[in-house]
């Protein structure tokens, strides 16, 4: 295959510009399949993407252009994630492209990820080209936004093709800018083999396929494959790439071609994003720059609803690790919820997805606790423990003092939600560090804030407060010393340690009080009544009461219809069967997770 | 010898829908209903026992809806027919649910003569404001009219339907009804805690509903005064003087099997459950179609059994448990006997196990405990 016909390129957008709309024509037009075999979506694979309208895994696709000059070019199209949270996966699919079409809202013009992606796609030296989109919108503002992304980002925006992938207008010309924007591969077909992994998945009969680029030279069947960061080799069974969602075998893949590889390799941990495969007969002599292993910015305990189920979890979440290089776990035991792991995640939005795959896709019922951060824990005897288990946390008398972990925010915002935004900010200890007006109407304010305050609910709160229209962006920055305690929920006098959170001191008291009203709407009346308790160090700062259970009888049964009383008390069993035993109480699993939102405003 | 089965007919009539109804019924003008018999008649005739001899009928109930909405004539035309059809017994029970707002002199000795019984007047509260908050369509002098002719035309069996947690209602006021209500002395008292169910307009509405400690009130004085005026509580909800409990009703709790014609009309036969489709526009068209037919497998049977018959103040009996399962409640349901009997919920008595005084209150919370899954199956 000629690399002068080759176009790797990818989509970058703020959330909901119309990436996997525009890909979606790309794959329409470029004739690779008929509009009938269109699913509306076809990048977008998983249900749970479908649903929630993002993409969460990068993926790749392969399809043929005839342009206009009469040749024929090979278009890999490689789809990266959108959200803060999966900043490292973006940057890998973004070093396997040579170019990027950077989409941008006719109506809202550039927003915090718009910029963010660009100059993560600057930093990967990608050329960019712009593409304006919706421009069928009533609220369109075409001009407006070139001039805009001119002067903000500093990109030539005037011939910037002005489409509207929803209604199909406009793709023709993206695709011709695509033949003489991205440029094409470089790279020697004849060198060592250098192939950068920028994901992989797991299948049950062909084991791990890793989706690469050929930076240099050639893979091809029988090739004894090394990947160099885990030192993991394997023969090549097979190598092709990618037809729209399935897998098409070609003979090899050489230097600028993006494909996938698979090497009957078992062991998920093996294909590391990011690292480099190479020829272990004839290896490169340096593998490709940028591979760092990913490292978990939030944890949370992960525990299977049904205690027998703990190795379907163990196996799910091994399955998972393989897709998403940046979960990590390791078993743990709770008092209240048994057996199940600490998972580390890039953020909440990572967390939540991968509760919600392994309830989906692994049919498992789940209880999370409480997400907390990596907290540095500096006794007196000179010892350092890193802290993801509240838990774990000494004996307060052993603690010289305690750090944790403190985020570089940005926060772009309209002005006239700057004032309820830095309220926002403040609430949840930010530093200010200032202000800078993009132009009239928007401003991007930088905060230093901890980042447990941004783990709950500060992206809720945040789209809150601006009525949707602030976008957010942090980095860590570091670790500073603060004053945390651990607050402990007690249920009817017994600790629940399933419950338990580090927190700061100064919003202790009201973080109790609220997981205490909270705890009370979850946990269902007993035959007795129940106290609820928050307290720090044995001192109790806040409590509530269950009332004992007065009535609970279906007065009037409906002529006959048993069929509907029994549904009922199916579903109160159903209930019944989805309760912790902590003591003598029953805790809805549900509760568990209720206090992980704490609704801010009332 | 096979037991007698039960008959329920539903007819889905309304002058105008009760703001806390969630029954399957609505309003209709008389060609409406005369379809709606007609499609009730064909169902009723093709119904096939799996006997050369008539299956034998002990209670026939019309419930509603409103069945006193419909002409007098056309209830005697769904009696004749299933009078033709089935063996109905000379002592059966036969009941009819009417609304004191479309019941005259003229209906009720027609009911009577036609054969009906047993009369379940829907009167809810004594009080004018609280029958008009449930968007009720009658009047308390109306009740007591009704009452007077029902009397007259015969009637020595009647049921009277009441509420309490009503919006807007005080003890006080929820107090005189009963006293009201035991001075007249009708046979039977259904007495009901007011639910608010999703889908209703009561569902929608923000209501002035008693708090807790009012509402338990209120079912403790029910209870009370109903006991002192000679009513037994034989039922979770259902109080009767001695030798009136109502069979028909009984009969559901106790396993016996019964037909419902008509929309949304449930029936138990030969092992099966099985309901009409509960849209009456698509009956008017198509006639009965069964929904969810469902076999009772044995762990059906004995969950039901259970949570059935505990509605029943006698509760159950492990001897009949026995006959029928060839097992023992308590090698079936142990745990959740013994767990309920250690915290008051439930006692055992010789051969029955009934709920507690508390255990009538919270008898979801039992009664769940006797739902068998796969787990304990």
């Amino acid at each position: 295959m000629n690399q002068d016909k080759i176009r790797n390129f990818c989509i970058i957008a703020h959330i909901d510009h119309g990436k996997s709309t525009l890909a979606d024509r790309i794959i329409e037009q470029t004739g690779l399949l008929t509009s009938r075999e269109m699913q509306a979506q076809v990048l977008d694979n998983m249900d749970l993407e479908r649903e929630r309208g993002i993409t969460i895994k990068s993926q790749a696709v392969r399809t043929v252009y005839k342009a206009k000059d009469g040749e024929e070019y090979i278009f890999n199209l490689i789809d990266t994630p959108g959200h803060v949270d999966f900043n490292y996966e973006v940057s890998r699919s973004l070093a396997a492209c040579d170019g990027a079409i950077l989409v941008v809202d006719a109506a809202q013009g550039i927003e915090a990820q718009t910029l963010a992606n660009v100059y993560l796609a600057l930093d990967h030296n990608l050329d960019v080209f712009p593409v304006i989109n919706k421009i069928d919108l009533p609220s369109a503002e075409p001009q407006r936004v070139i001039d805009e992304i001119e002067d903000v980002i500093g990109l030539e925006a005037q011939d910037a093709p002005l489409i509207s992938a929803k209604n199909g207008i406009g793709i023709e010309d993206v695709l011709e800018a695509i033949v003489h924007k991205v440029p094409a591969p470089a790279g020697d077909s004849g060198a060592p083999l250098q192939a950068l992994i920028f994901d992989s998945l797991y299948d049950s009969y062909k084991g791990v396929i890793i989706f690469c680029r050929i930076m240099q030279g050639t893979v091809k069947k029988g090739t004894t494959i090394k990947m160099m960061a885990t030192g993991a080799c394997a023969e090549v069974v097979e190598v092709g790439y990618f037809g729209a969602g399935q897998f098409i075998a070609c003979d090899n893949l050489s230097a600028g071609m993006v494909g996938y590889i698979t090497a009957s390799i078992k062991n998920v941990k093996d294909t590391a994003v990011g690292d480099t495969v190479t020829d272990a007969a004839n290896p490169c002599a340096e593998p490709l720059p940028g591979y760092k292993k990913v490292r978990s910015m939030v944890y949370c305990g992960v525990y299977p609803a049904d205690g027998a189920k703990y190795p379907d979890l163990r196996d799910a979440l091994e399955k998972l690790q393989l897709n998403d290089a940046a979960l990590n776990y390791e078993p743990e035991t709770s008092i209240a919820l048994g057996f199940g792991f600490r998972c580390g995640f890039l953020g909440l939005l990572h967390l939540e997805i991968i509760q919600e795959r392994l309830e989906r896709e692994y049919n498992l019922d789940l209880v999370t606790t409480a997400p907390g951060v990596i907290y540095k824990v500096h006794k007196t005897n000179g010892e350092v423990i890193e802290l993801t288990n509240p838990s774990n946390l000494p004996d307060p008398a052993e603690i010289e003092y305690m750090e944790e972990p403190i985020v570089s925010a940005e926060i772009m915002v309209t002005t006239e939600f700057i004032g309820s935004i830095m309220e926002l900010c403040q609430e949840r200890r930010g530093r200010y560090l200032g202000m800078e007006y993009m132009e009239e109407t928007r401003a991007l304010l930088k905060y230093e804030l901890p980042l447990n305050e941004i783990i709950y609910d500060f992206f809720d709160a945040l789209k809150s407060r601006s009525r949707g229209y602030a976008s957010f962006d942090y980095d860590l920055k570091g670790y500073e010393e603060s004053a945390l305690v651990k607050l402990d929920i007690l249920i009817n006098r017994e600790e629940v340690d399933a419950l338990s959170f580090i927190v700061h001191k100064d919003t202790a008291y009201e973080r109790g009080r609220r997981m205490c009203e909270k705890l009370k709407d979850e946990i269902p009346r007993h035959l007795f009544e129940i106290p609820i308790q928050a307290a720090i160090g044995g001192k109790v700062i806040a409590r509530e009461t269950v009332k004992a259970m007065r009535k609970d009888v279906l007065a009037k049964c409906y002529g006959g219809d048993i069929t509907r009383k029994k549904k009922l008390l199916e579903k109160q069993k159903e209930g019944k069967k989805r309760m912790r035993q902590v003591g003598n109480v029953e805790i809805p699993q549900q509760a568990f997770m209720s206090v992980l939102k704490l609704d801010d405003r009332k | 010898m096979q037991d007698k089965l039960s008959i329920y007919v539903h007819l889905p009539f309304c002058v105008r829908k009760c703001l806390y109804c969630d029954f399957v019924s609505g309003v209709g003008n008389e060609n409406t209903m005369g379809s709606y018999v007609n499609k009730l008649l064909d169902e009723i005739d093709s119904f096939i026992g799996d006997k050369d001899e008539k299956l034998k009928v002990d209670t026939i109930f019309f419930g509603g809806g409103t069945p006193s909405v419909l002409p007098a004539f056309m209830i005697d035309k769904i009696l004749c027919k299933l009078k033709s059809v089935f063996a109905v017994d000379e002592d059966g029970e036969i009941s009819i649910e009417v609304n004191p707002g479309t019941s005259d002199k003229e209906k009720l000795d027609a009911y009577r003569k036609m054969g009906i019984n047993r009369l379940s007047i829907g009167l809810q509260s004594t009080w004018d404001e609280e029958l008009r908050t449930l968007g009720r369509i009658h009047t308390y002098k109306e009740f007591l009219e009704v009452y007077k002719w029902a009397r007259e035309a015969g009637f020595t069996n009647i049921n009277v339907d009441l509420m309490s947690a009503l919006p807007g209602q005080s003890k006080e006021s929820y107090e005189e009804t009963l006293m009201r209500v035991t001075a007249l002395g009708p046979e039977h008292i259904s007495a009901y805690s007011l639910i608010v169910e999703e889908g209703t307009p009561f569902g929608e509405m923000e209501l002035n509903l008693p708090d807790e400690d009012t509402e338990r009130e209120m079912y403790e004085m029910t209870r009370d005064i109903l006991a002192d005026a000679g009513y037994v509580r034989y039922e979770i909800s259902n109080y009767a003087k001695a030798g009136y409990e109502c069979r028909h009703n009984v009969g559901y709790w106790t396993g016996k099997e019964y037909l419902g014609f008509g929309v949304a009309a449930a029936s138990y036969f030969q092992g099966k459950r099985w309901k009409n489709q509960d849209n009456r526009d698509a009956y008017l068209i198509k006639g009965a179609q069964r929904e969810e037919e469902i076999v009772l497998s044995l762990e059906d049977k004995m969950s039901e059994f259970m949570f059935l018959g505990l509605r029943m103040s006698k509760g159950v009996s492990a001897k009949r448990f026995y006959e029928g399962f060839g097992k023992t409640p308590d090698s079936v349901f142990g745990e959740a006997i013994e767990r309920h009997i250690k915290n008051g919920l439930l006692k055992e008595e010789g051969d029955a196990l009934f709920l507690t005084s508390k255990g009538t209150d919270l008898a979801n919370y039992v009664m769940s405990d006797f739902i068998l899954d796969e787990n304990n199956r």
